[in-house]
């Protein structure tokens, strides 16, 4: 058994309004950074899985990611590779 | 109808806040109140059940997407695909939509406030556990409380409910005009509430359980629970 590192990063899908990135975004705007636009808010979170391969242990985070981690009505999901230990 | 009172749960998920006023409406309207336990699959022979509102395992992750993994919950969607009414309010809703019992998914609101005031719900259908003694156009006000009550869905999840006359609550005004100005939270076509195809599941964001008691503010919640307590018994006519 080897340890892998994951992160998954979890956002709204694009078609969906982010009321929270709005918010962030009117804020970086009143803070004088006028050249900036689209701000989106999503989630990170980072984990470590105990598997046979590299390849097992991704599978699992790909199911694990769209099961719980992310909703699919509403989200996307993204996992990246991280360093094995 | 003593001793033949229909028995409503009431599921308690860690986090929950609206269990007891929930246990209280049951019983004030004439129902046997059971509490249960998100722990404990048994749902005690009950007639129908509410997921109430709250904040199901401190809202972490996703509103109702840790609830909807509770022993309890395998139960209730066992009891719903059996034709028993389940109502899912506030974060009992969201918790309805992740556990894939509803389609769509509540997002935050589009002002990112939370609200919390009585607002106006036009009723669009009769034929679900709660609206069964309601005229569809009908309008009644209850209370909503929420940060994450804009309910969405993809296109293809809009068009079944709304082709399919699957909405069941839309905030209106008082008249029952159904208008951006009275749309509190942002939600695709005013929508408050919804069920599934056969009716005996409905989600909402509204508090009917803090509607019952007229020493404490409205009474638009008395039909909602009269008819829940009706179609535990007799069933749902669709």
């Amino acid at each position: 058994m080897t340890t892998f590192s994951f992160e998954v990063l979890v956002t709204l899908k694009d078609g969906l309004s982010d009321p929270q990135g709005k918010a962030v975004e009117a804020a970086l705007l009143a803070l004088g950074w006028s050249n900036v636009a689209h701000v989106r808010v999503g989630k990170h979170i980072r984990l470590e899985v105990d598997a046979e391969n590299v390849a097992a242990a991704r599978a699992q985070v790909e199911e694990m990611a769209t099961r719980l981690l992310s909703n699919p009505v509403i989200e996307d999901a993204r996992v990246m590779e991280g360093a094995s230990s | 109808m003593s001793g033949s009172a229909p028995r409503i749960g009431v599921v308690t998920f860690p986090g929950s806040l609206d269990d007891r006023d929930a246990l209280r409406a049951v019983a004030q309207m004439g129902g046997e109140a059971v509490a249960l336990w998100h722990a404990d699959p048994d749902l005690r022979g009950v007639d129908g059940v509410i997921l109430p509102g709250g904040f199901s395992y401190g809202d972490y992750l996703r509103c109702g997407a840790i609830a909807r993994f509770a022993p309890v919950m395998d139960s209730v969607v066992a009891f719903a695909d059996a034709g028993g009414p389940v109502v899912g309010i506030c974060n009992g809703f969201q918790v309805l939509c992740e556990a894939g019992l509803l389609p769509g998914a509540l997002i935050r609101n589009r002002s990112l406030r939370f609200i919390c005031r009585n607002i106006w719900l036009r009723v669009e259908t009769s034929q679900t556990c709660v609206t069964e003694g309601l005229t569809p156009g009908e309008t009644i006000q209850i209370p909503i409380k929420h940060g994450e009550g804009q309910w969405v869905a993809t296109p293809e999840q809009l068009d079944a409910v709304e082709g399919r006359g699957r909405v069941v609550f839309r905030y209106a005004s008082p008249a029952g005009i159904v208008d951006d100005d009275h749309n509190p939270n942002g939600a695709t076509n005013n929508i408050a509430g919804i069920r599934n195809a056969a009716g005996n599941v409905v989600g909402l964001m509204p508090h009917p359980e803090h509607a019952v008691d007229p020493d404490v503010g409205p009474e638009g919640g008395q039909p909602l629970f009269a008819s829940l307590l009706h179609t535990a018994i007799a069933g749902v006519s669709v």
